[in-house]
């Protein structure tokens, strides 16, 4: 593989993939039901104070 | 006690091995740098054995099992400890060298003290050693607690800190004595990467072996800003690395790229030092102890995560900005300039969601001093994570490159957001891991708060002014076309300025001062009596029910 080649690759079916799998996992914040996840986890933290008692 | 004699006996072949290697040595850094190998061994040996448990082992038993119900915090105690001590080493150095600048009698006319020695003992002390002794510990800290396990690995877990400080120790001397690779934030030489990978791989694998073994279903986001800041610091640090040395037993070696491409390697490095070290592994300690210092969760979670993504997939594009106008392709500067300035939203979301964190708290801010230094570092966060894509645009860049706005423009990313996170981290943590119902006292956090913020702005408008001064002067032309001034008067013209600057530096240290004394105060179980920092005023006289008058 050489320079170009390389760079044609890069900014044609890598650029494409790389963008797939950025909004892929940007998407998947999105799911249904994730609200309710992102709830739990965020207050996961505070479960330690809980425990202590 | 056949386990202790090969422990010992390892430990004693390191020590002749370090002997051989520092009388073979073919110059007098690597001999130096031998020594101290040769001596951190031998301490290593004399603990091995006057600390092992001889009635212990008399009775069969290696070692007395650890308490599987409690956190395994030493390393964390030790690294608070580090932290401090090589954050006052660094900001120290730190405002020798500006004072330097300001007066260059202050060179000493000595090589050891001259301001190219002590500038990269000065960037890697407070960025390596303050910074990522303040990230491990941190790091250690909020993985035990957000998987609810012990961290995996004790043993290694301990290699890591100490390992890590024979590293600084080793680059540090080495910078004195000119052994520097010369590759800005990777100075250190080709064998003390080596062991830096060694340490590095370790805490990796004492990381990830705690989340593998955690008892919590989800892993919590800032371990996932932590995760990509040991993994991408690891690929940068091998990659960039490479080298030959000249000599097994000599400190020089030559980088194993050439030119353009060794250039951009640098910078892919150097700019992703920035991206991952300095933020993604910061991000990891505000999206813990923000949540916790307020008392209420992360404002947006989701945000959380769209940040940490959009963070990775840009970030590592960014670090041809630092070569526009050089022999780098035009492309490659235009690419380096684009995906900067689309940094500008994933740094602005997660700013917000710090500081919106905060949403029906904020008066924490006049009450809490602690939650005060959180607000300040974020809001030093957007505004550096502002600055610097507008910088990296070609134009600005043009005025601005080579220049002090660049210096003013680091330090307000590094005092203020890094510093200032770190500090209300480690009051976060000092009064937990020693188990002291409070700080010695929350006035003192106070006023390192009011030292360092002063500091900052002294520090970051000084070099705003000298630095587009200085751009300016030095693009000045004359109508013969000639340029208008030299650099000597460039130079001379920056004289207030830097004066201003080192005074920031001088307020800076000074609140880390009271922050040391504070911190050590805590540990000693002392409490200061002062007034708190807030009082609800009570009115005896109002506080009774109304009753109705009858008429007369």
């Amino acid at each position: 593989m050489n320079y170009d080649a390389l760079r044609h690759f890069a900014d044609s079916w890598g650029l494409l993939f790389m963008t797939a799998v950025f909004l892929t996992l940007i998407g998947w914040t999105f799911r249904p039901g994730a609200g309710r996840t992102h709830e739990e986890a965020a207050h996961m933290i505070f479960d330690e104070d809980k425990n202590d008692v | 006690m056949d386990n202790l004699l090969v422990k010992a006996g390892g430990w004693l072949a390191l020590v002749f091995l370090a002997f051989l290697a520092m009388v073979l040595a073919v110059d007098g850094g690597f001999a130096v740098h031998m020594a101290i190998i040769m001596i951190a061994c031998l301490i290593a040996l004399w603990v091995t054995i006057s600390k092992a448990d001889y009635a212990a082992i008399g009775r069969g038993i290696l070692k007395a099992p650890a308490d599987p119900g409690k956190y395994d915090d030493d390393p964390i105690r030790w690294g608070v400890i580090a932290t401090l001590f090589w954050g006052m080493a660094g900001f120290f150095v730190g405002l020798y060298i500006a004072l330097q600048l300001a007066f260059p009698v202050l060179n000493l006319g000595l090589e050891y003290t001259t301001f190219g020695r002590l500038r990269p003992l000065h960037t890697s002390a407070v960025i390596f050693a303050f910074g990522g002794n303040a990230l491990i510990a941190t790091s250690f800290y909020i993985v035990q607690r957000t998987c609810r396990a012990r961290l995996a690995f004790p043993g290694l877990a301990r290699f890591v800190f100490w390992g890590y400080q024979l590293f600084i120790v080793l680059a540090a001397t080495g910078y004195l004595m000119g052994v520097t690779q010369s590759k800005e934030y990777a100075e250190p030489e080709w064998y003390i990467d080596i062991w830096l990978t060694i340490v590095w791989v370790s805490y990796a694998v004492v990381y990830i072996g705690t989340i593998v073994k955690r008892s919590e279903p989800h892993i919590y986001v800032a371990n996932w800003f932590f995760l990509s800041f040991i993994l991408t610091v690891a690929m940068l640090h091998l990659v960039n690395g490479l080298a030959m040395p000249v000599s097994l037993l000599g400190a020089k070696s030559y980088s194993a790229f050439a030119g353009v491409q060794d250039a951009l390697t640098q910078w892919w490095y150097g700019h992703n030092a920035v991206g991952f070290f300095l933020t993604a592994g910061f991000l990891g300690m505000m999206y813990y102890f923000v949540p916790k210092q307020a008392e209420r969760p992360v404002y947006s979670y989701r945000l959380s995560i769209i940040h940490f993504w959009s963070l990775i997939f840009l970030y590592i594009w960014a670090g041809p900005h630092h070569l526009h106008y050089t022999a780098l392709p035009d492309w490659a500067q235009t690419l380096g300039m684009v995906f900067s300035i689309v940094l500008w939203m994933p740094s602005w979301g997660g700013m917000i969601n710090g500081l919106m964190t905060l949403n029906g708290a904020w008066d924490k801010i006049r009450t809490d001093p602690i939650i005060r230094m959180m607000v300040l570092a974020l809001a030093f966060y957007g505004m550096s994570t502002f600055e610097g894509p507008m910088m990296s645009i070609k134009s600005v860049n043009s005025l601005s490159h080579y220049t002090d706005w660049t210096v003013g423009h680091v330090h307000s990313g590094a005092l203020g957001w890094n510093g200032m996170i770190t500090f209300a981290a480690l009051y976060y943590m000092v009064p937990r891991l020693w188990g002291r119902q409070r700080l010695y006292s929350l006035r003192m956090v106070n006023w390192h708060f009011w030292f360092a913020t002063i500091g900052i702005v002294l520090y970051a408008a000084a070099m705003w002014v000298a630095g587009i001064m200085q751009g300016l002067m030095w693009r000045e032309y004359g109508d013969d076309g000639y340029l208008v001034y030299a650099f000597s008067e460039v130079v001379s013209a920056m004289f207030p300025m830097y004066v201003i600057r080192a005074a920031g530096g001088l307020l800076y240290l000074a609140g880390a001062a009271v922050m040391v004394y504070n911190v050590w105060m805590t540990i000693a179980g002392k409490i200061r009596e002062e007034k708190s920092m807030t009082e609800t005023p009570h009115d005896p006289e109002a506080d009774k029910p109304l009753v109705a008058v009858p008429a007369e």
